[in-house]
């Protein structure tokens, strides 16, 4: 580990002022920089600033930056009206780990792509432009959709999925364009010929809030296919909520983990789904959408049916077919 | 005075007459609460004066030479030094007692140690081993893949008996089919560790080793000195499994580097390190071949197989170990093919053999008893033989007819259906069952045993507990023997200045350590029956108490002193004369998603037929152990290369699955009560090991009975099943 200053932040403006990288729980940062993977000269420690609370109001529900997955998970609304992230939480990482991780800092967790971790080896996103070993390596765990021929790494949150499902808006105190509500296709940037940049987070710029609007209608669900039953990333995850009226799909969002760089959703999907009745060739139909720019790289190659059959599965659980 | 035995013959059934209560019943760890208080000492505990800290450099390369640059790194803050002499590629394979180092600057295999960077602390020996300037020459001819065109050694004396070919092609029934299994790692939970300290030329280690006997030659020959000036104290061990057997390159790294520094030295393997410099289990392909007549009896039994090593080491996992015993059939035919790759070494890990053996030989048994429509457990007790197939020895004990039929009454086999006949929502249910079989082994051991007038007493050895009971079961057998309560005897491991004891390995450890205590005991019943007037045999000793020849006295008044006796155990003709092994049965039930093809085992049984048990609760640990890391090796484990690099890519127990506590679900054991009077002057038998043998092949069975689909290729995981499934 290289030496580091470290500064205890009071106030956002004393984080734009530091300069440094911002550690919360540290769930992830602490192990990069043991691996020297991320080498920060400061770390501030935002952990004192007022972001730990969740507010409830007639339209949404703010969950501040610092709420630790734990406490997200077991939050009297969230497991009342947004079931699918308390159950995406409860899904991820293990409890040790859910005590101490945040809301901010997950969104934030890098991949877990083997290649990444090993400092000796080349990797795209941690030393840019020196190539990408898991393309033709072991690439089980790593994208099929949104990757790019620079790197297919995968994002590993499970939150962030329920979150992408729920039309999530991430609050930003940036230290240029003051508070912004950015949604999460607008947050996460695609590897694309840059596989380093992940956010478009500026230095300085602290999450401070995410932002979920009111309990949408419908059924709700979170499905992880993983490896072992506990304590393990997912192979595919998909984040559902359903709302079915008169025999007909009038509400539809789905999201998916382990397939991409960012938590998944393609738009494509749902239109097949809205407006029809629910059935098993509907589900096809929208499958065939999901995975129609799906690209395996050998050891991935699974993950395209498994995409399509868990995905089936959720549909068929929240609406009834059987 | 020496207690010696050499077990040529059958001893009498002394602690079924003893009578004092301390062994067979459950019994709690002495040392367990200096363990949940966090005040045993493990070797990377260990915090000395002025020591300084090492980290492991590891070659980033797959084969070629290296140079390094210290200059690269000596204005760093903290360092202290680069050390490269005596570097040991990976840890000395079991039993060995030597460990010649390499050559300087040679690389065989991608995260080989190629030096230990020394700082004032860890945080800056990592950094300084991470920034290190190191200059590669690559050489060509590197091999990373075992596939199709491999070149394999082939073992020089394969068995082959009768026909195989021919008892295939004129059976009934007959199934040929291939299995594979891949690299497992021990994953002990504490990582490898040493603490070097010289007291002149004297190397005081501190390490995390389990056969310590072996060790201090090993690390004497490394290091180039006479093993008198060799200490090794290894009194607490956070789990083994096989990957302690023999000296690691941290603790070679740890007594250069503190001898050149005269200052201690601690060296504590990352665990990525413990991924790559410490040898795993190799992967395996295996050919299997059985046929059996119109009745079910076998007529043949084919088992082959393709593994991995580098080049020059000299351990091969011996897959087909307990095929050689367990069933009959005259037809049979073994062979052993090992490549060669630049890749971790592979070498002992928990239950070498049977861990992967039993896997083929299992799921084959399976196929075959479906094919000729037998129930799996009838098909089985069928070829269970009169004496061992091959070399017509007779048993010492073989119990496993009796494991199979108590077993599946317990578990309820009776209500097992066929594959999709029981669905759950979206799982299917199914059950399965194996045989489990594990070579029984004695070994040389030495153990003091202490009696003192005040009714307490000492056990001393070098012997190890690497999580297994150790402390226990020595503290037990001497309490029963001398007819004292366990509260009351002190037991001292792990220390290379006591005597030498077998270490612990090969689920020999209880048998052989515990015999020598239990010979010691024996001796100080010897003198104790001389004072009071008794013939040994007549002796009786209960609390304190000697009873004989019509005269009663406590222990105080017999004794004027503390009786110190050494026992001293051999292997002797019993070994050779019997086909020594335990026995048991696994049963699982298991779940299988018929959607994604998740598996979850639902609950376990293994019946197990072990000789006498010692303590009841220990024992049960192991197995369950087995256990659950047989529902690793169906389920989750798997050490993933990079083709092209031999690169161990999940090389952190977040990537490498071990079992987490949701994937364990009621776990229940079943001692077989039994004596084997072949086996040593106790009756037991090992127990570690068997727990094991064949516990993945039962959940693998299971996955078929649930929902039609074999696994050929271990683990099942998800992407295994589901493409296999509607």
């Amino acid at each position: 580990m290289k030496p580091f200053d470290y500064i205890r932040a009071t106030d956002p403006a004393a984080v734009q002022q530091a300069g440094g990288r911002i550690i919360a729980g540290g769930t992830n940062l602490l192990d990069l920089m043991k691996h020297q993977i991320e080498t920060p000269a400061t770390l501030v420690d935002v952990t004192r600033l007022e972001m730990t609370e969740i507010e409830q109001s007639e339209n949404s529900l703010r969950i501040g930056s610092l709420v630790t997955n734990s406490e997200l998970a077991a939050h009297e609304t969230v497991r009342r009206d947004y079931s699918v992230l308390s159950r995406a939480l409860l899904a991820g990482a293990t409890g040790q780990l859910r005590n101490k991780a945040t809301t901010g800092g997950n969104l934030l967790q890098r991949t877990r792509c083997p290649y990444f971790y090993d400092t000796t080896q080349p990797c795209n996103k941690r030393a840019p432009g020196s190539g990408c070993q898991a393309m033709e390596g072991a690439n089980r765990i790593l994208a099929i959709l949104g990757a790019s021929d620079k790197c297919i790494a995968t994002h590993p949150s499970d939150m962030a999925v329920a979150m992408r499902a729920l039309d999530a808006r991430i609050e930003v105190e940036s230290a240029t364009k003051g508070t912004e509500l950015l949604t999460m296709d607008e947050f996460y940037v695609l590897p694309g010929d840059n596989p380093e940049v992940e956010t478009v987070l500026q230095q300085g710029d602290l999450i401070t809030a995410v932002h979920l609007p009111a309990a949408p209608a419908g059924r709700q669900s979170y499905r992880k296919v993983r490896d072992r039953s506990s304590y393990a990333f997912a192979l595919v995850s998909v984040a559902a909520i359903v709302n079915t009226e008169g025999g007909k799909i009038t509400d539809a969002a789905l999201a998916f983990g382990g397939l991409a760089p960012r938590p998944w959703r393609d738009s494509g999907v749902e239109e097949v789904l809205i407006g029809e009745a629910p059935s098993e060739a509907l589900f096809d139909k929208a499958a065939d959408v999901l995975v129609a720019d799906a690209k395996g790289h050998g050891d991935n190659d699974f993950k395209i049916p498994l995409a399509r059959r868990t995905m089936k599965a959720v549909l068929s659980e929240l609406t009834g077919v059987s | 005075m020496t207690e010696h035995l050499k077990m040529d013959k059958v001893q009498p059934r002394m602690l079924d007459e003893t009578g004092q209560g301390a062994i067979h019943k459950p019994m709690t760890r002495p040392e367990g609460p200096l363990k949940v208080s966090g005040t045993a000492t493990y070797a990377a505990e260990w915090s000395l004066p002025n020591m300084a800290e090492g980290v492991m450099v590891r070659a980033a390369i797959t084969k070629g030479t290296c140079e390094i640059d210290e200059s690269s790194v000596k204005d760093m803050p903290g360092f202290v030094g680069i050390y490269t002499d005596r570097m040991v590629r990976n840890s000395a394979q079991g039993t060995m007692g030597t460990n010649p180092v390499q050559p300087e600057g040679e690389v065989h295999y991608l995260g080989q140690p190629i030096a230990v960077a020394v700082a004032e602390t860890l945080e800056q020996a990592r950094d300084i081993a991470q920034s290190l300037a190191v200059k590669y020459t690559p050489a060509d001819g590197a091999k990373t893949v075992m596939d199709d065109s491999t070149e394999f050694e082939d073992d020089d004396d394969p068995v082959d008996m009768g026909d195989l070919d021919k008892a295939m092609s004129e059976a009934a029934f007959s199934i040929d089919s291939l299995y594979t299994t891949k690299p497992h790692n021990s994953s002990a939970m504490e990582p490898h560790a040493a603490v070097a300290d010289w007291e002149g030329d004297r190397v005081i280690l501190r390490g995390s080793l389990q056969m310590l006997g072996f060790n201090k030659n090993e690390l004497a020959d490394s290091l180039g000195i006479d093993v008198s000036n060799v200490r090794i104290l290894s009194p607490y061990i956070g789990g083994g499994f096989g990957s302690k057997l023999g000296i690691s390159p941290e603790c070679v790294a740890a007594a250069v580097a503190s001898k050149k520094l005269g200052r201690p030295v601690r060296v504590v393997l990352h665990r990525n390190n413990v991924f790559e410099m410490i040898t795993l289990r190799t992967e395996t392909r295996q050919r299997m071949r059985l046929a059996c007549d119109a009745d079910g009896k076998l007529t043949a039994i084919g088992h082959e197989n393709w593994q991995t090593n580098l080049p020059g080491e000299s351990m091969a996992e011996p897959v087909d170990v307990a095929t050689h015993f367990l069933y009959g059939g005259e037809n049979r035919r073994y062979g052993q093919h090992i490549a060669r790759l630049n890749r971790s070494a592979s070498g002992a890990v928990r239950a070498p053999g049977e861990a992967v053996g039993q896997l083929g030989l299992e799921n084959a048994m399976d196929e075959l008893a479906e094919a000729a429509g037998i129930d799996p457990i009838e098909f089985r007790v069928r070829n269970i033989p009169e004496k061992s197939p091959e070399s017509g020895l007779p048993y010492s004990s073989n119990a496993l007819a009796q494991c199979l039929q108590e077993g599946a009454e317990m578990f309820g086999w009776s209500g097992r259906k066929g594959p999709k006949e029981r669905l759950e929502g979206e799982w299917y249910l199914g059950m399965g069952v194996a045989s489990a079989a594990r070579s029984n082994i004695l070994m040389e051991s030495r153990a003091n045993v202490t009696l003192n007038p005040d009714g307490t007493a000492l056990v001393q050895t070098d012997m190890t507990d690497i999580g297994t009971g150790t402390y226990s079961i020595l503290g037990q057998i001497a309490a029963e023997m001398l007819g004292i309560d366990p509260s009351k005897v002190t037991v001292e491991l792990g220390d290379t200045d006591l005597p030498e004891a077998s270490g612990s390995g090969g689920s020999w450890g209880a048998a052989s350590a515990g015999s020598s205590v239990f010979l010691g005991a024996k001796g100080i019943r010897t003198k104790l029956a001389e004072r009071l007037g008794c013939s040994p045999e007549e002796l009786r000793l209960q609390d304190g108490v000697a009873t004989g020849a019509n005269n009663r006295r406590p222990l105080a008044e017999l004794m004027d002193g503390p009786i110190t006796e050494e026992g001293h155990i051999e292997p002797g003709s019993t070994s050779n004369d019997f086909e020594q092994a335990g026995f048991g049965a696994h049963f699982a039930e298991v779940a299988v998603n018929k959607v994604t093809g998740e598996v979850r085992v639902r609950r376990m049984l293994a019946a197990m037929a072990a000789g006498r048990i010692l303590n009841a609760q220990t024992a049960r640990s192991q197995v369950w152990g087995g256990q659950i890391w047989g529902i690793g090796t169906a389920l989750t484990e798997e050490i993933q290369h990079d083709r092209r690099t031999g690169h161990i890519v999940n090389n952190d127990l977040a990537e490498y699955h071990i079992p987490v506590n949701l994937d364990v679900p009621d776990l229940d054991v079943h001692f077989v009560d039994e004596r084997d009077d072949q086996s040593n002057p106790m009756q037991i038998k090992g127990i570690g090991e068997l727990g094991l043998s064949g516990a993945g092949a039962a959940i693998t069975n299971a996955i078929y009975n649930a929902c039609g689909v074999r696994v050929y290729d271990y683990p099942a995981t998800p992407d295994k099943i589901f493409p296999h499934l509607d």
